[in-house]
């Protein structure tokens, strides 16, 4: 796993890698990961030029704070490798494999991201990686191939391969993807990584949206693949937490603070002990709170 | 490096500049098109000229259709279109890029 704090990942957003208006302005949505594709958004005559324009804009675009991620072409075409290595060379964040299916994959890639490393100068181990998981031998390998590297810093499930691998397609109820979304996630917080759910792609459709959003919250995804900046608001809101659980997490923040002025190993709130699950998910409720704007520097909640 | 094929590159999409190479025999020549020619005119040129030349192009008739495209868009699709005059698109320039 790589050094992976609590970074939040609540949205990743697709963005097609030969088109320079959407390129340029990617960074303007507030989007947690950025993530541009060179592979199925790219019509083959154009690979070349989608990695130039992606290469270019990444030496000199702003894009904040995002998490930088590319998705490059599968190393069963003649693409994979010079994606790597442009995209190491220009500094990416994260690589993101499409397609994988076993643990060897997730090692190859590693391989060559190294080698890229040291051909152009980059920090070793700088490049993480991520997998998508597209197919019922992905889902069934999961827990491997999210272990695979200390460079891994999460998975995805992309549901339109799998379904169609798995002779189904896309419901309204999401009843086809429930075995892989448990196994998807089950493997990534195993391996200590992030988890990503599926494209919601009916953009008329925001009640389903929400309701997809809101299920994938419960189940304890750390976000979702976005096609459109119109969607980044509503996840957003699906994971901004209530003013009881902000307040709540402010409590045990403030234990802490007290056992550790007062030197005492034990943390006790309202004449109860706080155990570290409790510290864990107050603490993630504050990131995402402030992440939502909805506390002040010193973490008090702000009146609406 | 001779232009082994004419070849172009980009889009007449907003935010992009369409780049078009061909053999030429005295200088690289530009014949630009743009509704901000008179204000960035001169900058989109410097930006076109300065990578062919890291590609030792010398001699090359540039057409450029351009629909507001920043700096790295321009340099992207120069670069796009060169490597694929040169016919060597399977071997990215990495000192250029």
């Amino acid at each position: 796993m790589a050094e992976n704090g609590e970074r939040l990942r609540r949205t990743m957003m697709f963005v097609p890698g030969n088109n320079p208006a959407m390129v340029k302005d990617a960074g303007i949505y507030g989007a947690d990961s950025i993530m541009f594709d060179l592979e199925d958004a790219v019509s083959m005559a154009e690979k070349d030029a989608a990695r130039d324009l992606v290469y270019e804009a990444l030496q000199t675009q702003d894009y904040g704070d995002a998490e930088l991620v590319v998705r490059i072409n599968g190393d069963d075409t003649p693409y994979y490798h010079n994606d790597i290595k442009a995209m190491v060379k220009a500094g990416i964040d994260v690589i993101r494999l499409p397609k994988t299916e076993t643990a060897d994959m997730v090692k190859t890639l590693e391989k060559d991201v190294l080698a890229a490393e040291k051909e152009f100068g980059r920090k070793e181990g700088s490049t993480h990686l991520m997998a998508a998981i597209e197919s019922a031998k992905g889902v069934l390998n999961a827990p491997a191939i999210a272990a695979a590297s200390d460079r891994m810093i999460g998975i995805a499930l992309s549901a339109e391969d799998y379904t169609t691998d798995m002779k189904t397609h896309r419901y309204p109820d999401g009843a086809e993807l429930q075995f892989a979304r448990n196994m998807v996630l089950h493997a990534a917080r195993a391996a200590g990584i992030a988890a990503f759910d599926t494209v919601f792609t009916n953009m008329d459709d925001t009640e389903g949206f929400y309701r997809e959003t809101r299920y994938i919250h419960q189940l304890g995804f750390d976000g979702k693949s976005l096609v459109n900046p119109r969607q980044i608001a509503m996840v957003n809101k699906v994971y901004e937490p209530t003013e009881k659980e902000v307040e709540n997490a402010k409590n045990v923040i403030n234990a802490i603070e007290e056992a550790r002025i007062k030197g005492s190993g034990v943390i006790s709130m309202n004449g109860q002990m706080v155990d570290r699950p409790v510290v864990l998910r107050a603490q993630r409720v504050m990131m995402l709170a402030k992440a939502s704007h909805l506390v002040d520097e010193e973490g008090n909640y702000i009146e609406k | 490096m001779e232009i082994k094929q004419t070849a172009i590159a980009g889009t007449l999409e907003s935010s992009d500049i369409q780049i078009m190479l061909s053999k030429g025999q005295s200088g690289i020549q530009i014949d630009l098109e743009s509704d901000v020619k008179k204000q960035f005119g001169d900058q989109i040129n410097a930006v076109i000229t300065e990578t062919l030349k890291k590609f030792d192009i010398d001699n090359v008739k540039v057409k450029a259709v351009d629909k507001g495209a920043l700096d790295c868009v321009i340099k992207a699709r120069t670069i796009a279109a060169a490597q694929r005059a040169l016919k060597t698109v399977d071997q990215p320039a990495w000192e250029v890029l």
